[in-house]
């Protein structure tokens, strides 16, 4: 049993995913490259990492999602494993298809490296069954897309299902992330056909240990080891 | 070289102009002309007077500060490599090493921000990441023109960016910047880039060609017409109104560098029972296919065959000239055991990089360059490279320009706008431009402490930093400048616990033929000398710009160097946060005049470094540039709150809070220790002395008992603040 941490060629938050597993939890984790056409044997559960997949000069993650070993994750995902996109990941997700909407450029066109508090909206279930609902929590981001957009219908289901992960905590006038112009100030959501599939733009590995500044993104983590072996218990 | 097969190289294609008018054009001087013909024995041609004029210029030969560079101490007993390799190489125990160095690329960024400043951090990351080193951290030192000159508002949001999109993307974390602004940079911007890497000490490659018959292997992207001529681009001066003829930038790739780093770092570890299946290694930076084949070759007293038909190109019918002067990034030039190319084919492959044999290794000294099947080039790789012509060039004591002392109709009114002066204000929106945290390893950044700390991977140990020079200073005295920047570097670095045992430096100076600029030099070399002597630090690698000058007015000399720290428990080095409630102190002597005592420093080093390791000091600011008040309210900063200070008995008011000839520093305490923290001054012979404490929504300066000035803090964040943002669109200060 083993958390597989998927490799595409620029991926550059892959090794601290696999060291946050590791030193935080003790858990082990395994490389997936993206040039593969199987996860590795034993994984219960994927991340797919920060980083500029294949450089990301057309649309970010839209080349990773028609990469092999996309196609694995996503028979991972249909079957009910738990998948954490983070960062790229989650834009993979979005190019993939297996969470709806896209990450577009932040609103004022800049890179952001700071500290986002958010809330947890979707707490209590799968992955994020170690997350009270409605709990505060602050993790880093450092991305130049990360504002997430999708039309209205799509939005408004994602609130109703319940599939608002997070959110940013600062919201400019019209309700949208602060920092980035996120929709309705999301930071994360989550989908599949049992919640099992996690996207979010924040960096859960970077606040894995009190030298790293906090704790908060382990709990995350800890979540999903948790629910990959527990799979029947994948519920949002 | 003989005659005779001088005889079959081309000649000069150009008849339109003579070898020498050439020679001019390329920015060889006449004697060095003669050099070249008397080392041939013959007329070069326009292929091999290229050569020479990229090996001789200024920015690869060091040719005018080399003589003055050997004063520099480079040795040590954690040295591994000292300078003349891609990086330098400190012990920092446990069979770890790091690898660093600093380097300009300050024309290229003038002409082009975005990309001059991403393949200035693309250049340092390949020097580092050449040696065997996986890059971990970046640091930066910018200067730009005055904030309301025309050009400034575009220069800074450019060369941030071009920084941040290639660090972020290459995925190093860039954990420290220095951004100052100042008149003197109107004309010619300063853009160096630093990077650290981390290596096992008994694994360290070198850019050497050795073995006969061994092959040379041309890996990474391919070649193109950019860049052309960078090296002596760097080696000449701006004049207005030129800018639209200067030569294309080069255009930087992060991704394919980060592709060429992870297959180098693979090529580094494999087949160990072999003994590897790499002889050298060198990065193709200035003067690209030129510089390298002429190094590797003349390290190991060796030559090269290339046959430049199969360089891999991505434009149509380059010629031999292009070839080898071109710029293009992200190439790399290794010799690999012979019999191993297949093996190292596989492994780029697996990087979907290119990797092509291109030539091999000779025992004759020559570098021999084949295009078309004839030799177009027959160059001896020694006398280009080693044997490059070295000047003592004249050199006056240069003239001490004191910046005036700003006027202020009071104290209160003047400490305020010191603070809030762009030097001065925070560089928090640069800051979060760059991904601090890449790595998992940033313990703490500068955006919010005194010097960068990262872990080295798999230890309890870390590396901390910090990149520094106040180019004022040296106007005003160009020793004592220089001596700041290592000493600055050293205090920074020992406030987060750390000891300083490397540093790395990039002299940023005018035109060397002017006699005052080449004083400056001379005396700026003299000031780090003279430090790191005094403070134990080694220097073990550097670059030197020079021509930093437009239309004969030079930039503030700029010596920056970048000083190096080791912990080896960080634990013990992290604090917990400031709180209110807890003293505030400052430590060590008053003004004493500007010549700030080393033997002060190396003591006040000692102590904020124990103080830090015992747990007793939770932050630490040196009295460096703007003096006590900016030092205060940088503590208030990263606290995020108010403070009461009470003035040291310094002197009066307003000198206290501004002078810069302190060597002291601001330190913050939890109250339970300050009896511990004072009884270690003491007997370590520092003064000591409580200011006040941390607390309440107000920033309150008093002086004998009396209040000196109150300032929300909530209004003294928000001036702070927003100050960068103001420059970056472009609105007056």
């Amino acid at each position: 049993m083993s958390t597989a941490v998927v490799t595409f060629p620029g991926s550059n938050c892959d090794r601290d995913c696999a060291l946050a597993l590791r030193e935080g939890l003790g858990a082990p984790a395994a490389r997936a490259w993206h040039k593969d056409h199987e996860l590795p044997p034993g994984t219960t559960s994927v991340i797919l990492p920060g980083g500029f997949s294949y450089g990301d000069y057309l649309r970010c993650g839209a080349m990773a999602a028609l990469s092999p070993i996309m196609a694995a994750v996503k028979r991972f995902a249909d079957a009910g494993g738990p998948v954490l996109g983070i960062c790229n990941g989650f834009q993979i997700l979005c190019e993939a298809r297996l969470l709806p909407g896209a990450l577009l450029r932040n609103h004022d066109g800049l890179f952001h490296c700071e500290d986002a508090e958010l809330e947890v909206s979707a707490g209590g279930a799968g992955m994020l069954m170690c997350f009270d609902r409605r709990q505060r929590i602050t993790l880093p981001i450092a991305h130049g897309e990360g504002n997430y957009t999708a039309d209205a219908a799509t939005l408004d289901r994602l609130e109703s299902e319940g599939r608002v992960a997070f959110r940013y905590v600062a919201r400019d006038a019209q309700g949208n992330g602060a920092v980035n112009g996120a929709q309705r100030g999301i930071a994360g959501i989550l989908g599949g056909p049992a919640g099992n599939v996690v996207g979010l733009m924040p960096h859960p590995e970077r606040r894995s240990g009190a030298h790293l500044h906090g704790a908060d993104g382990l709990v995350l983590l800890r979540g999903l080891v948790a629910a990959g072996q527990r799979p029947g218990e994948v519920r949002p | 070289m003989s005659a005779a097969t001088g005889s079959t190289l081309a000649r000069l294609q150009d008849t339109d102009l003579s070898a020498v008018e050439h020679a001019r054009d390329m920015g060889l001087d006449d004697a060095e002309y003669q050099r070249a013909q008397q080392v041939l024995g013959r007329v070069p041609n326009k292929v091999e007077l290229g050569c020479f004029a990229a090996m001789w210029s200024e920015h690869c030969s060091y040719k005018s500060s080399r003589v003055h560079l050997r004063r520099l101490p480079t040795t040590g007993p954690r040295v591994l490599v000292g300078p003349g390799e891609n990086a330098g190489v400190v012990d920092v125990g446990e069979g770890w090493a790091v690898a660093f160095k600093v380097e300009s690329h300050n024309h290229p960024s003038y002409i082009e921000p975005y990309q001059g400043a991403a393949t200035g951090v693309g250049g340092i990351l390949r020097d580092v990441f050449t040696m065997g080193a996986r890059p971990i951290a970046a640091m930066n030192l910018l200067r730009f023109g005055r904030p309301e000159h025309p050009k400034t508002a575009a220069l800074l949001a450019g060369v941030v960016k071009g920084i941040g999109g290639y660090g972020n993307c290459f995925g190093v974390p860039t954990v420290y910047s220095s951004t100052d602004f100042d008149a003197r940079y109107d004309g010619n911007i300063l853009v160096n880039a630093f990077a650290l890497g981390v290596l096992r000490a008994d694994a360290i490659w070198k850019g050497t060609a050795s073995g006969v018959g061994n092959p040379v292997m041309y890996v990474g992207a391919k070649t193109g017409r950019d860049g052309i001529h960078g090296a002596t681009m760097a080696s000449d001066s701006f004049s207005e109104g030129e800018e639209q003829e200067r030569p294309t930038v080069q255009v930087g790739d992060p991704f394919k560098e980060k592709l060429l780093m992870e297959a180098c770092m693979e090529l580094f570890a494999a087949a160990p029972e072999q003994g590897g299946l790499l002889v050298g290694i060198q990065d193709m930076g200035a003067a690209g296919l030129t510089s390298s084949c002429f190094e590797m070759a003349s390290r190991a007293g060796s030559g090269v065959r290339i046959d430049l038909d199969r360089v891999p190109t991505r434009e149509q019918s380059m010629s031999a000239y292009e070839l080898m002067l071109s710029e293009s990034q992200e190439r790399m030039l290794l010799v690999a055991k012979r019999g191993c190319e297949d093996a190292v084919r596989a492994i780029f492959s697996t990087w979907d990089l290119d990797c092509v044999t291109i030539g091999t290794v000779t025992d004759d000294g020559m570098v021999r360059l084949v295009k078309g099947g004839v030799e177009v080039a027959v160059l001896p790789a020694r006398e280009l490279a080693d044997d490059a012509p070295r000047y003592e060039r004249p050199f006056a004591a240069p003239p001490a320009s004191p910046a005036p002392a700003p006027t202020w109709s009071s104290i209160e009114i003047g400490a305020r706008a010191h603070v809030c002066s762009p030097a001065l204000a925070p560089k928090s929106w640069i800051y979060r431009r760059y991904d601090r945290e890449v790595g998992a390893g940033t313990l703490l950044d500068g955006s919010n402490a005194a010097a960068a700390l990262v872990r080295i991977p798999h230890t309890q140990r870390a590396v901390a930093m910090a990149l520094c020079c106040v180019g004022r200073w040296c106007s005003a005295d160009p020793r004592e400048g220089a001596r700041r920047a290592l000493i600055e570097g050293v205090l920074r670095t020992s406030c987060v616990g750390a000891l300083p045992i490397g540093a790395t430096d990039c002299l940023n100076y005018g035109n060397p033929r002017v006699p005052e600029v080449m004083g400056s030099l001379v005396e700026g070399i003299e000031g780090i000398r003279e430090a790191c002597l005094a403070l134990d630090v080694p220097v073990v690698s550097g670059n030197v710009s020079l021509y930093n000058s437009t239309d004969e007015r030079a930039i503030h000399p700029t010596p920056a160097v970048g000083v190096v720290g080791l912990v080896e428990d960080f634990a013990k080095a992290l604090a917990r946060p400031a709180r209110a409630g807890d003293t505030m102190a400052v430590i060590g002597w008053p003004p004493a005049g500007p010549t700030l005592d080393l033997g002060r420093v190396r003591r006040l080093g000692e102590l904020l470094r124990a103080m830090r390791l015992e747990g007793e000091s939770l932050e630490a600011q040196p009295v460096m540039e703007g003096g006590l008040v900016s030092t205060l309210v940088e503590l208030a900063r990263r606290f995020g709150g108010g403070l009461f200070a009470s003035l040291p008995s310094w002197g009066d008011a307003a000198s206290t809070l501004h002078s810069e000839e302190a060597v002291a520093a601001a330190v913050v305490l939890p109250p339970e220790r300050l009896q511990e923290a004072h009884q270690r001054a003491r007997v370590a012979d520092v003064p000591f002395e409580v200011l006040g404490a941390l607390g309440g929504h107000h920033f309150v300066v008093a002086a004998e008992g009396a209040p000196l000035f109150e300032w929300a803090t909530e209004a003294l964040f928000a001036d702070l603040e927003a100050v960068i943002p103001r420059i970056v669109r472009g609105e007056r200060a």
